[in-house]
């Protein structure tokens, strides 16, 4: 594995018509009579820039579907291309490496290392990147300020409110400037008010940067910040088009 | 990914749990601390012999009347005892050596109201040098005593502390046996050696014992001294033929004397010790490979408990072999960390022992060495399975732990 690969940076100079594509997507677990098609047949298509909600039922395979456009899980069977690579055929390391350079994760539960300060939390991934300690910092500082936690720095998160964990997350996120922001339900654990500001600033953030914001969620209120919502039932994409359209 | 930020990682994990780390390492601390301790304990304990062996006289031959040979039959104590010219014909025929005769028994000693039975040497001055031990005051015996028997006596410390009561005991007369004898000097202090207290203790000129306490005119030990070291061997060779050629065997070709080095007695108290202390050494070694579990114990705990951690820093773009360099440094981190506390209580430890019993203190930086590469060894190989498990998870798995 070399980091000169399809997988690393350079690729970014390579045309991308599409962040995603994909094609005849199953995801299957079990087989026989205990077989569950968690994905049944899934294409679909995301332009750069674009932010996608995806909306669903639990059991929908809704959250299935973003574990394997993260890379995080592999396909049954379908083919995937990421910013134009084939994905099927990457192992672990290069799949890692995909997930380095050009994704950033936000989860429900925060999933922030325990007893860590916000600043290493936020320095985590540039460690994997081997940007030097000063560089890391100043790196950090910057994703922590640009989310509004400058201040609470040296703060672990048991010290910090779930909002503000969140946006511990989200800084996390984006300190490696990554085109594309995967997030899995990010507002799940948090009140209105909040679910909101954490909202208006992933909205804020894709105006700046200009990066593909694909989110999971299952309330209506949270899809209505996304222009584009995709509607999974039972496994398979039902319906695809702004918000007023999929739940009408 | 930087190697200073591997260890920083490590150290950032083994800090956040320090009652974890501080008992995962307690396995190594004990199991290096015994090894170190238990294998200087018995390189000293090999010193003090060796020590002890030396303060009888090195280089020194006892010859014996009887047969060395025990079993069947046994120790023949009916052999003859060697006479005085035996004496002068090995100081003439073999060269570099001092020869000491004795003629040993044990005679009642009275001083004042005191008495005790206190074993005798007749000898002559030749007997300090051979057995190493020498004048603390006083003076030795004088020409005209050692050839006309006279009684006068050299006697031990313990004499005085026991029997003169503060006294002053140089040219006193004691009783020993049926003699008034005059105290001429005192040996200095020697202790306990091989159980005899050799400070108990009274030399004569060896034809003083002969007619005044035993009635006989021979000598029942030979000690010689061979002056080179490394000589004895031959010194032995010789002595012996000689003998042969002066004393008519009893029972046809079986000598009736023997000699006896007290190299051999060293060696065979050194290879005893020696065995005891590869035992104890083992047995230490069990105790740091226990100690070695221990650690992959907790760090497969570990590893199940920061599972959902590890598919964090897989999710944010960690390989598996960051993370498992991550678990692996973590595994020797803790396990050198042991080493080096494991080193420092167990030569502490050597030290207080050593103190307390009064034995020469040994340090061997070998052993330490290798005490410490064995507890970096240990991280290093029990520390591989658990980093190994968490590498190889699953990245969505690790994330929906639990």
């Amino acid at each position: 594995m070399t980091e000169g690969s399809n997988v690393g940076r350079s690729a970014t100079l390579q045309p991308a018509p599409n962040v995603v594509e994909m094609r005849d997507i199953y995801k299957i677990y079990g087989s026989g009579a205990t077989e569950v098609r968690a994905l049944d047949g899934v294409s679909l298509s995301i332009r750069s820039g674009e932010f996608v909600a995806i909306m669903g039922p639990s059991g929908s395979g809704k959250s299935t579907c973003m574990n394997i456009l993260g890379c995080l899980d592999v396909p049954t069977s379908g083919d995937y291309w990421f910013r134009g690579v084939e994905v099927g055929g990457l192992d672990r390391d290069e799949l890692a490496l995909l997930r380095r350079n050009f994704m950033g994760f936000v989860f429900q539960s925060f999933n922030l290392l325990p007893r860590t300060s916000a600043l290493s939390n936020v320095e985590l991934p540039l460690i994997y990147e081997g940007v030097r300690p000063a560089r890391r910092h100043e790196l950090a500082m910057q994703a922590l300020a640009t989310v509004g936690l400058a201040d609470r720095a040296h703060a672990t998160s048991a010290q910090l409110s779930g909002g503000q964990q969140q946006r511990v997350a989200i800084a996390r996120a984006l300190v490696t400037e990554p085109p594309v922001l995967l997030a899995d339900e990010p507002t799940g654990n948090l009140d209105t008010v909040m679910a909101a500001e954490i909202m208006k600033e992933l909205v804020s953030i894709r105006e700046q940067k200009g990066i593909t914001i694909l989110m999971v969620t299952h309330e209506p209120d949270i899809a209505r910040y996304a222009d584009r919502v995709l509607f999974f039932t039972d496994g398979k994409l039902i319906r695809d088009g702004s918000l007023a359209e999929v739940i009408a | 990914m930087r190697v200073l930020d591997t260890l920083g990682l490590s150290v950032q994990a083994i800090a956040r749990n320090k009652l974890r780390s501080f008992l995962t390492t307690l396995g190594i601390i004990i199991g290096v601390a015994s090894v170190v301790a238990m294998v200087h304990l018995g390189q000293s304990a090999t010193r003090s012999v060796t020590e002890q062996i030396a303060s009888i006289g090195s280089n020194l031959l006892f010859v014996m009347p009887g047969t060395a040979q025990r079993g069947p039959g046994g120790l023949r104590t009916t052999a003859e005892n060697f006479e005085l010219a035996d004496v002068e014909a090995i100081l003439n025929e073999v060269d570099g050596i001092l020869v000491a005769p004795a003629l040993t028994t044990s005679a009642t000693v009275v001083v004042g109201n005191a008495n005790d039975t206190i074993p005798v040497i007749g000898t002559t001055n030749e007997y300090f040098s051979v057995r190493n031990h020498y004048l603390d005051y006083g003076r030795e015996f004088e020409d005209g005593e050692l050839s006309s028997g006279a009684a006068v006596c050299i006697i031990g410390k313990t004499l005085i502390e026991e029997m003169f009561l503060g006294h002053e005991a140089l040219g006193a007369n004691i009783r020993v046996g049926r003699t008034a004898c005059r105290v001429i000097g005192v040996l200095e202090e020697k202790g306990e050696s091989m159980g005899q207290d050799r400070d108990k203790t009274i030399l004569m000129p060896v034809k003083a014992v002969q007619r005044r306490l035993v009635g006989e005119l021979d000598v029942s030990a030979i000690y010689v001294s061979a002056l080179a070291d490394g000589t004895t061997g031959l010194v032995q060779e010789q002595i012996e033929s000689l003998l042969r050629q002066r004393r008519t065997p009893v029972n046809g070709g079986v000598d009736d004397f023997y000699v006896r080095d007290t190299q051999d007695i060293a060696q065979a108290l050194e290879s005893t010790t020696n065995t005891l202390t590869i035992l104890l050494g083992a047995i230490a070694a069990v105790s740091l490979l226990v100690g070695g579990i221990g650690i992959m114990n907790i760090m497969l705990v570990s590893v199940t408990e920061r599972t959902r951690e590890i598919g964090i820093r897989l999710a944010i773009g960690a390989r598996a072999r960051d993370v498992l360099t991550q678990f692996l440094v973590e595994s020797i981190a803790l396990s050198t960390l042991g080493g080096v506390i494991g080193l420092v209580i167990g030569v502490g430890g050597t030290w207080l022992v050593t103190w307390q019993l009064n034995m020469p203190f040994v340090i061997s930086p070998t052993v330490m060495a290798v005490g410490f590469s064995f507890s970096v060894a240990i991280g290093i190989i029990f520390g591989y399975f658990p980093a190994r498990k968490a590498a190889m998870l699953n990245p969505i798995d690790a994330l929906r732990h639990e």
